[in-house]
């Protein structure tokens, strides 16, 4: 595996809750037939690319064949070589005689094709790394307020080698984990992560840990001891207190600009 | 046709009353459901609104459980049917996110490659219908029509199957639309006199959208309306080429709202294709992300009205159209009001789509210039996906989402579960031909949820209440009551006036919006949890 599908697959982790939740196709591992694929694509540039364009989305005279009705609804090649026999002179697109097993070697770079459109989880984010590092540190020293809890020196410390960029833009702009998709007891903990709550009963002594969950009728913290409680409470009883070790990267989603994130990106990924 | 009707009026009268379960008088339909729950909205004004007040704010609190049922989707003893393989088992087929027909004392429902019919009366199970499916996506299924004896429901692998209400046996099954190029289908049919309104869903091939009405007795195609133009047509102009127009996408997949005085169906469509790359379909995109008015018996366009011009974030435009009568200024007014997943609440003339009103329900919106002369949206280009990200609010599950709001003639306050959340969003697809969703949606955060009540006549939020939960599925009754769920596991009963919470039940998180009727001079709340419906009455 490559340094790219590493980044490639640490970005699909990061992702999976926006991704999977919505989508729920079969990886491609054991789907295709790699070497096939790697055939079919030397045998599809030299036959058809010429009129079907290097990537098969259409050309000068030939259509997008990775949205072709033909071509998604085939097995095998079985329905592509039927139709390559006679092709469509007419509309311009002769026969073609190929060899039955070229054929399968073709459709099954296409089917490749129609499922890397279709398959959001394969998606790779592109070279985020677009802004200006002298911006982003001004931006960090100044306006971002970074500074008053990070330090390139100090915990920052050659961070911009521990993280790939898009991870680390992730761990500013998102710092809170994204839930477990099929988990919704996830989301409540998600939501929470790095709030604390303190209670202070009518009687009783006062109460402080991390919030886990709160509603109009309980609230439940995990306190320092690792014990998890729950407290019933109504409009005004007893008294809740939440805060947000990660407030001030909330607030930002209110103030950054694009370029802001941009340049703090290529700021944190100098810090080697 | 007269005939069949005159005998459905006798025979719903008779059945009903000595069998306990019957066809379905469609005069029901077209009024406020009181003993009956009979198309997914309850009727077809889509308010989610009940006249009923046998439970309300001075007696909710003893309100208590009646039954729970929970489904069960073995095929083991179920009636089946469908084109897939012998072992075929679809997944998520076990949430109900549906909501039931409650006709005749029966509550029929559907999830993916399931049908039921259970006893409203005690929560046994009557019969169960499995699907055999071919694939598809099984995000969801948002239940059933009926007509006369008959039900309708959709499938993931796209097929339009009916169903004798007495037996749960089919009676014919039509292929709706290619699983292969990624169709899949999830919304409830909605019955219109003859016509059998089907709708479909799928966006990652970049395949053309489009609604059709079939006939109930034969399943034959009546009509079939594309949700983009082609060439020649009216909005042709919205697009670059006939390739863009003809792969724009446009879905059509949530249930629709029906004036039967004006005839006009109100059906609002999904987001253009490619998704998220928006540079190979230059221009607004018609009628994609759109609220449009169609005459049911013909499928031709009567007006539209474009909620997210060239939209770029999917955020579709498929929220419910709520038809809301009132008198404003002495003037009977026919108005259609739409909290919109991008975060805009629309309020229009549903007699001829003009706009009256349009005003961000969320405080944290920034994609937008500003609105224009009709009322639309104008989207900040600068907020379109890119390769370096930007961040965007709402994310691409929108401000708000498929659960059903509600609208309360009592209060004039328009009920909505809302989100303020914000993603980054990435270019993936540099191609000058950019295919399926051609970028990523990266959420980071939201800053509140809430559940807000909006003053339908100006926007303005009378009221909102945090919880967990965002998008939700909502009732209000004429007993003063807004039911809903706060994210957390807890089913709630707030006061429409208010938002403050009156009476709750810890079930867990709601996966459909609350229905509410009466049976044997009782009034049960009903609602789902996942894999089980639970229906409350007063003891």
């Amino acid at each position: 595996m490559s340094t790219q599908s590493n980044t490639r697959v640490l970005a699909m982790l990061l992702l999976t809750g926006a991704v999977t939740a919505l989508h729920s196709q079969p990886g491609p591992a054991g789907k295709f037939d790699e070497a096939a694929i790697e055939r079919g694509k030397s045998a599809y540039s030299a036959a058809c690319s010429f009129c079907h364009g290097s990537n098969a989305r259409g050309g000068e005279t030939g259509p997008d064949l990775v949205r072709s009705v033909l071509v998604i609804d085939d097995e095998n090649g079985k329905e592509l070589g039927a139709f390559l026999k006679t092709g469509r002179p007419a509309a311009g697109m002769p026969a073609f005689n190929l060899p039955e097993n070229q054929v399968r070697d073709i459709a099954e770079y296409l089917h490749r094709l129609v499922y890397a459109a279709a398959s959001r989880r394969e998606y790779a984010i592109l070279n985020i790394v677009t802004g200006n590092a002298q911006r982003g540190e001004a931006y960090f020293s100044g306006a971002g307020g970074c500074k008053a809890c990070h330090s390139p020196a100090g915990d920052l410390k050659g961070i911009g080698a521990k993280y790939e960029p898009v991870i680390l833009q992730d761990r500013f702009v998102n710092p809170r984990r994204t839930a477990i998709p099929g988990h919704p007891e996830s989301e409540g903990i998600v939501a929470n992560q790095g709030k604390t709550v303190r209670i202070t009963p009518a009687a009783g002594p006062v109460v402080s840990g991390d919030l886990i969950r709160i509603s109009d009728f309980h609230v439940t913290l995990r306190d320092a001891q690792g014990v998890t409680r729950t407290f019933a409470r109504t409009a005004n009883e007893p008294k809740v207190e939440i805060a947000d070790a990660l407030q001030a990267h909330m607030d930002l989603l209110r103030k950054y600009t694009d370029e802001n994130i941009h340049d703090l990106t290529a700021y944190l990924v100098t810090l080697k | 046709m007269k005939t069949r009707f005159l005998l459905s009026f006798a025979l719903a009268a008779g059945c009903g009353a000595l069998l306990g379960q019957g066809p379905l008088d469609p005069a029901l339909l077209g009024k406020p459901p009181v003993d009956a729950w009979p198309t997914y909205h309850g009727d077809y004004s889509g308010r989610h609104y009940s006249t009923l007040n046998q439970i309300n704010q001075s007696n909710v609190k003893a309100l208590s459980l009646a039954w729970v049922h929970r489904i069960n989707i073995s095929p083991a003893g179920a009636i089946v049917g469908g084109e897939g393989p012998e072992d075929a088992v679809g997944g998520a087929g076990n949430i109900i996110k549906g909501i039931p027909l409650m006709v005749n004392g029966i509550s029929y429902f559907s999830t993916p490659d399931h049908a039921f019919a259970v006893d409203a009366r005690t929560g046994q199970e009557i019969w169960h219908y499995f699907w055999k499916t071919k694939g598809g996506i099984h995000i969801g299924n948002r239940g059933m029509g009926m007509y006369n004896n008959w039900l309708f429901f959709e499938t993931p692998d796209c097929y339009l199957v009916s169903l004798d209400a007495s037996t749960g046996k089919e009676r014919w099954h039509k292929l709706i639309a290619d699983v292969k190029q990624e169709y899949f289908c999830t919304p409830a049919p909605l019955i219109v006199r003859n016509h059998v309104i089907v709708g479909l869903g799928g966006d990652s091939l970049d395949v053309p959208g489009w609604l059709e009405s079939r006939d109930p007795e034969t399943g034959d195609v009546q009509w079939k309306w594309y949700t983009t133009p082609r060439p020649g047509q009216p909005g042709a102009e919205t697009w670059p080429d006939s390739y863009s127009m003809e792969h724009g996408g446009g879905m059509t997949w949530q249930p629709w709202t029906y004036d039967p005085q004006l005839n006009l169906l109100y059906v609002a469509t999904g987001n253009p294709n490619p998704v998220l790359a928006g540079h190979s379909r230059a221009g607004d995109n018609l009628w994609t992300a759109s609220i449009v008015a169609l005459n049911p018996d013909t499928g031709k366009l009567v007006w539209s009205f474009q909620v997210s011009p060239h939209d770029t974030h999917d955020w579709d435009g498929t929220q419910v159209p709520v038809l809301i009568d009132d008198v404003v200024n002495g003037q009977p007014r026919k108005l259609l009001a739409n909290a919109s997943r991008n975060g805009i609440f629309f309020l229009l003339d549903r007699t001829n789509g003009k706009n009256l009103l349009s005003k961000p329900f969320i405080e944290t919106l920034n994609w937008m210039k500003g609105i224009d002369a009709k009322g639309q949206p104008v989207p900040d280009a600068a907020k379109d996906p890119s390769i370096a990200g930007v961040l965007v609010s709402p994310n691409q599950t929108g401000a708000t989402n498929w659960p059903a709001p509600s609208f309360s003639p009592d209060t004039g306050l328009f009920y909505v579960g809302t989100q303020q959340t914000y993603s980054m969003f990435y270019l993936t697809d540099t191609d000058k031909r950019p295919q399926g969703y051609g970028g990523i949606n990266h959420p980071v955060g939201t800053l509140g949820n809430f559940l807000r009540a909006i003053d339908y006549k100006t926007g303005d939020i009378v009221w909102k209440h945090e919880t967990a939960s965002g998008a939700q599925g909502l009732l209000s009754t004429a007993g003063g009551l807004l039911f809903g769920n706060d994210g957390v596991g807890n089913f709630i009963a707030y006061d429409v006036k208010t938002g403050s919470p009156l009476w709750h039940a810890g079930i867990g998180n709601t996966t459909n919006a609350p229905q509410t009727y009466m049976l044997d001079g009782k009034q049960y709340v009903v609602v789902a949890v996942n894999d089980s419906l639970y229906a409350f009455y007063l003891q």
